[in-house]
């Protein structure tokens, strides 16, 4: 005898549903409030510069920032400016929107280990934000993408708002 | 010998039940529980009037498209008039739902459990369940990006890759072995006895390295579990599947700033739980397992994290057939979320229920070969952060 014995349900296909469509939240929309070091990320990315916090007692550097270092559960004591240069660490390409609709086009996107002048990172910690990374599926797929340098580029300081998009994505700085 | 003997009374398994999985089924989430429930209790032996307390595992409310989803399936569960709480833990949710089970009966606060894990994606129908994905990101930072949940699986997959220097066909090992399993197992939504690894490469590319078969299903489904502390098992049962250890932990959400490459995660959970069974050598020690796999490289990743295999050892280990099941190490014998199917919360329970019957001998068609004395179920949440182990013995 294999267990479970009979399990139970009763599997129909999507058209054969008798179901009751409604919608999530109709016209709602959510409203995020930036928090303290958000906020001040955010208003630095309009600027064109990359900011992160520092705590000196652990020499954590948090990019994004955070008011708090987690690991020493105090403040932190500052903040420093990243490059808007660094190395991506992973990057993958997406041919999928995220309604699981197939894309256009492949994007691809990764994490991006930023630089900070005065600081050294090993790879188990390190300022590391998400991005799109403009360069062709290709480099992805060879896997030549790991370790590239990259560098932001900017949108127009008229476009910027204030948001992650202020960089349009990191492209290949050179050697 | 167990180390952490401090607890009120010892924990046993004494029933497991659970629905089929599938794509899309007709009952809703509360006749799904009872269907689990209702099962659970007859193969122990039991009525809901023996139980005490009750415990449920969802993932998010919005799958199911019900707020309270806890005081929602409480009535299919069992849990009306009753000491009943909710756990959550994103996809670690299913195994965190019986640890819950086990500090309610180890305490001494109740002398029989029921555990109930559920989850019904198919109701996030439009545009599709990924969908309902986006609120886990991060507002302010992520969600500009309009990602998709697998971009984050494939990031941390390519960097196994790259760190450890795994092919993609190495991966697709697991997805086969796990598919083909799961025509043992009776609720299973995709066995497939001739899947090959060319299959696997030949599917829809989602996010590269990612592609459709790397990725377990879109269902519906409900598992349970009957705990009972010892006294009462011996009176229930003559094969009490014992709970010799349990570990949880999470990191943070900040999953930019770590390496993807390892899942630290796990081996804290897996350190937890291993003190408390008195393992200090899990791949000797532990004689089957079933590490979570919502995607194929995850199975390796996780095997890692607890121990079974060194950091990079796990796809050899694969490739060698050490975790098939007939092999030294079976590793997800059930065929894991890959093969029977992942409705969250009960996916997770799913692989308990699987450790708990391959210990008792009752896997049938899907019995190991070798003799089992020793398990383990293991499962993983959120943005890289959250790790379940729970360690079952005889
Ligand atoms: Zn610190």
């Amino acid at each position: 005898m294999t267990k479970p014995v009979n399990p139970r349900g009763t599997p129909i296909k999507e058209a054969e549903a008798v179901g009751i469509e409604f919608p999530v939240v109709g016209k709602a929309r959510y409203n995020y409030t930036t928090g303290e070091a958000l906020g001040v990320f955010l208003a630095g990315l309009k600027q064109g510069r990359i900011l992160g916090t520092v705590c000196k007692r652990c020499g954590r550097v948090f990019v994004p920032p955070r008011m708090y270092c987690s690991y020493c559960f105090r403040p932190v004591d500052g903040w420093v400016e990243a490059r808007d240069e660094g190395v991506v660490v992973t990057a993958v390409a997406s041919y999928i929107e995220a309604t699981r609709a197939r894309a256009e086009k492949a994007r691809v996107v990764g994490v991006i280990k930023l630089e900070v002048p005065g600081y050294k990172f090993d790879d188990h910690f390190f300022p590391g934000i998400m991005h799109y990374i403009c360069v062709d599926d290709e480099a992805v797929k060879s896997m030549g993408i790991f370790g590239m340098r990259v560098r932001a580029r900017w949108r127009p300081v008229e476009q910027r708002v204030g948001s992650i998009t202020d960089i349009e994505c990191f492209e290949p700085a050179g050697p | 010998m167990s180390r952490n003997i401090n607890f009120k009374h010892r924990v046993a398994v004494v029933g497991a039940g659970m629905t089929l999985f599938r794509r899309r089924l007709l009952e809703t989430p509360q006749e799904l529980a009872w269907l689990a429930a209702k099962q659970a209790l007859e193969e122990a032996g039991l009525a809901l009037k023996d139980i005490d307390c009750v415990v449920i595992g969802s993932a998010p409310d919005a799958f199911d498209g019900v707020h309270m989803k806890g005081e929602y399936l409480a009535d299919g569960a069992g849990g009306w008039h009753k000491p009943v709480v909710r756990v959550y833990v994103g996809g670690a949710t299913g195994v965190f739902t019986p640890i819950a089970g086990w500090w309610h009966v180890a305490s001494g606060l109740c002398r029989k459990a029921l555990v109930v894990a559920e989850e019904k994606m198919s109701h996030a129908a439009k545009p599709h369940p990924q969908y309902v994905f986006r609120y886990i990101w991060d507002p302010i930072v992520e969600k500009p990006l309009n990602p998709n949940l697998i971009w984050i699986f494939a990031m941390e997959m390519h960097r196994y890759m790259y760190k450890c220097g795994v092919k993609k066909e190495d991966i697709a090992l697991v997805s086969v072995k796990n598919k083909r399993n799961a025509c043992g197992h009776p609720s299973a939504q995709l066995c497939d006895p001739n899947i090959t690894v060319d299959d696997v490469l030949k599917s829809e590319v989602l996010v590269w390295p990612v592609q459709r078969l790397d990725v377990s299903p879109v269902s519906d489904g409900a598992a349970a579990l009957v705990l009972a502390d010892e006294a009462e098992a011996r009176r229930i049962t003559d094969t009490p599947v014992w709970i010799k250890g349990i570990g949880f932990t999470l990191d943070t959400t900040h999953w930019t700033n770590r390496d993807l490459a390892y899942p630290e995660y796990v081996r804290r959970a897996a350190e937890m739980a291993y003190r408390m069974a008195g393992i200090d050598n899990p791949r000797k020690q532990i004689d089957v397992a079933e590490p979570y796999d919502p995607f194929d490289y995850k199975e390796l990743h996780h095997m890692e994290g607890l121990g079974l295999a060194k950091k990079c050892e796990a796809p050899i280990l694969t490739r060698e057939g050490v975790t098939q099941r007939d092999g030294d190490l079976p590793i997800n014998p059930s065929g894991g979320l890959l093969g029977v199917g992942n409705p969250i919360a009960a996916a997770g329970l799913m692989k308990v229920a699987e450790i708990f019957w391959q210990l008792r001998g009752e896997a049938g068609a899907r019995q190991v070969k070798k003799p089992v004395y020793t398990g383990l179920a293991q499962a993983w949440g959120d943005l890289m952060q959250a790790g379940t182990v729970i360690v079952l013995g005889i």
